[in-house]
């Protein structure tokens, strides 16, 4: 016990050692050139390789407007893959500038660690797929059902807990893998498959006959996924939060990367203070006054990144749900830019 | 009365040929009978949809997995993306660099490996010294006009068999001063190589890995934070040079004593006579402990995938995740099978051929 305290002690001041680097993280990525951007090793429509060994996803997209906002140009990110595990020493150690990795936002990660969450780029949650052949079609009706589940993750305890909240049984079958999970819920051993909702439609792809299931409406858990930088360093935090709010502010105002050069002859004083012609500019930030011109034209708006990445446009077909502008009913809202 | 010798007759038809051998080998008495069939008929309902999944049924070429029509295996997913798989994210401009160092390893090696080719010292000089400092400015760059090309780019069945080959070849010397140091008079030298390779064999590869690429970093600032690969890297080598040692101290406890004495006897120092007369024949005899060390390496290096090192199994599993590509697990996973067998076959049997020649004595299948 006093070994393991030791060892916790170690790591957190040498955690907080790191903390003498703060405030120069805007320095340090400029004087590289590079963003130094962690990412996962590989989660559909988040980040993940393509053909050409490029990274792409809704995580992806979060660093490269941060490098078109810092940088001025989206490709100079350099992406580091993290395992979970790894994930916060890397950010902790200064191996990267910027952490967004489908990583939820907890009261412990964000006031135990070190660390500030910048925002919510996605709000996730679990929930379950079945059959089209069930004819469920919410989950209030799966009382008795056998449930197919990932062993070990929080997936499990938020379903017991669902299950007795609602007073209806289940029948739990514990798989180790995604995969296996999908071909036990495809070989009949289940109705229902849960899973955070991000990674339903993934999984839903590897069916044999994706369009016989479908994902129910309720979300069960709360898993606001977000950006992550190193605590103490406000000036870097607000980069990333802003980058956060442009994109948003962006979709809202309908500014695309298609049509950004010739909003600059708009008149919407809104448009104007968002791509730098007039009110806040690049000041506050330690930026250029383009940075959001820039971070538009080179990744698009919000909803443009959500389409490409894991909307219709892409072969996970997420809808946008909770997801939405708050203008559409959905949770996504940025404060205004003035 | 007839005292001629009769002419042999033919054994019975059902002891020779085709008949004969299925008699004696797969129907000799009726439990060895229902086992074959048993197995024939396991085999018929399994190979065949196999073979019509794997071969017959499969799409091998095209671009998207709309090309994946025809209901069986669906290797378009690899033939597509084999260039990752073999590269990593290394830039498509600068595949060459990777193909000409393999080249001259590849080279290097059959020079080596081949009977009879002369200078054999001079190439295992350059293939030990002069390579290293070539493949590390084809593959890094930084020099002579080459664009550097870090190593988080770098993956892949490249980055596997730098990290095994690197990870043997290096471990090798240290094996051998540890064993030595584990056999030596010298109360400290001795100990301090038991604490070492008692330690290092005492934790799991995963661990090592795990504290190389997590732990490390918090301790040391972040100006002197080193590659993530290099760290995985010494790791490895850490780790492989205690179980190398302990290959190395069974081979040299198996010549016998009088080979020590003899050398004694001759006048030669500790140096000389480890040289010239123990270790020559030690080698000799732990060739397939070696070996089987590299196959086991080998392997063990597609644990770098939990620190985030995209080596050949990591880089198939990334692709697994792209979404235009999901789906087609079956399909990777054999590929990776497939790759790590070949080149595992390929070492074992190079061994046997190895004892073979060099005539070790106990080679009694």
């Amino acid at each position: 016990m006093i070994k393991r305290s030791l060892i916790t002690a170690t790591i957190l001041s040498a955690a907080t050692s790191g903390h003498v680097l703060a405030d120069v993280t805007l320095d340090a990525v400029k004087a590289r050139g590079v963003l130094q951007c962690g990412v996962s090793t590989g989660l559909p429509g988040f980040s993940n390789p393509d053909d050409k060994g490029n990274w792409k996803g809704l995580d992806v997209d979060m660093c490269r407007a941060v490098a078109a906002a810092v940088l001025g140009d989206a490709t100079k990110v350099k992406y580091i893959p993290l395992t979970a595990k790894e994930r916060f020493t890397a950010l902790q150690s200064g191996e990267i500038d910027l952490l967004p990795r489908n990583t939820t936002w907890t009261q412990t990660r964000d006031t135990q660690l070190g660390l500030n969450f910048a925002g919510v780029n996605y709000y996730d949650g679990q929930g379950f797929m079945v059959s089209k052949d069930l004819g469920v079609k919410s989950a209030k009706e799966l009382d008795g059902a056998a449930v197919c589940i990932q062993a070990g993750t929080t997936t499990e305890l938020n379903l017991a807990d669902y299950f007795r909240l609602n007073g209806m049984s289940y029948a739990p079958v514990v798989f180790d893998t995604s995969d296996q999970t999908v071909k036990g819920f495809e070989a009949g051993r289940c109705d229902v498959l849960t899973s955070d909702q991000s990674q339903l439609y993934a999984l839903r792809i590897k069916l044999e006959k994706p369009d016989s299931a479908m994902v129910l409406p309720e979300v069960i858990s709360k898993e606001p996924l977000g950006p992550v930088v190193r605590q103490g360093d406000d000036q870097w935090f607000n980069i990333v939060k802003w980058t956060h709010n442009a994109l948003l502010n962006a979709e809202e105002l309908g500014v695309t990367s298609a049509n950004v050069d010739e909003m600059k002859k708009s008149k919407n004083p809104n448009v104007r203070r968002l791509i730098g012609l007039e009110g806040p500019k690049g000041k506050g930030l330690g930026l250029n006054d383009d940075w959001a011109y820039q971070v538009i034209k080179q990744i698009g708006n919000y909803g443009e990144s959500f389409d490409r990445n894991v909307g219709a446009g892409s072969p996970l077909k997420v809808n946008r749900g909770i997801n939405a502008l708050w203008t559409d009913g959905g949770l996504q809202y940025a404060p205004p830019m003035r | 009365m007839k005292y001629d010798l009769q002419p042999t007759l033919p054994p019975p038809a059902n002891s020779t040929g085709l008949i004969g051998w299925l008699k004696r080998n797969l129907f000799s008495g009726p439990l060895n009978s229902l086992a074959t069939l048993a197995i024939l008929y396991f085999l018929a309902i399994s190979v065949g949809p196999m073979l019509k999944w794997a071969l017959i049924d499969a799409d091998w070429i095209g671009d998207s997995r709309e090309a994946c029509s025809s209901g069986g295996a669906c290797w378009v997913f690899i033939t597509h993306r084999i260039d990752q798989f073999l590269y990593g994210f290394y830039p498509e401009t600068e595949y060459w660099r990777i193909d000409t160092t393999f080249y001259i390893f590849a080279a290097c090696i059959a020079w080596l490996v081949i009977d009879k080719t002369p200078y054999k010292g001079y190439v295992a000089a350059f293939t030990l010294f002069v390579f290293p400092v070539i493949g590390f400015y084809l593959m890094y760059g930084g020099g002579f006009g080459l664009d550097v090309v870090e190593t988080h780019k770098w993956g892949g069945l490249s980055l596997t068999l730098i990290l095994a080959v690197i990870g043997i070849v290096a471990a090798m010397p240290f094996g051998v001063i540890l064993a030595l140091g584990r056999r030596s008079d010298m109360p400290i030298v001795r100990s301090l190589s038991v604490i070492y390779i008692e330690f290092w064999r005492g934790v799991p590869l995963i661990t090592v890995l795990f504290m190389a690429s997590v732990m490390l970093p918090l301790f040391v600032s972040e100006e002197v934070s080193f590659d993530k690969l290099l760290r995985a890297l010494i790791g490895i080598i850490m780790f492989q040079s205690a179980y190398m040692a302990e290959v190395v101290r069974g081979g040299l406890q198996a010549i016998p004593k009088g080979q020590y004495e003899a050398a004694d006897a001759l006048g030669l120092g500790y140096w000389k006579s480890m040289g010239f007369i123990i270790l020559p024949q030690a080698l000799k005899l732990m060739i397939p402990g070696i070996v089987n060390t590299f196959i086991a390496l080998f392997k063990d290096t597609s644990l770098v995938l939990i620190i985030g090192l995209f080596d050949l199994l990591a880089i198939v599993q990334a692709a697994l995740n792209d979404p235009e590509w999901l789906g087609y697990s079956t399909e990777g996973y054999i590929f990776v099978a497939l790759v790590f067998w070949v080149f595992c076959f390929g070492m074992s049997q190079y061994s046997q051929g190895l004892e073979k020649r060099l005539q070790t004595g106990h080679n009694t299948r």
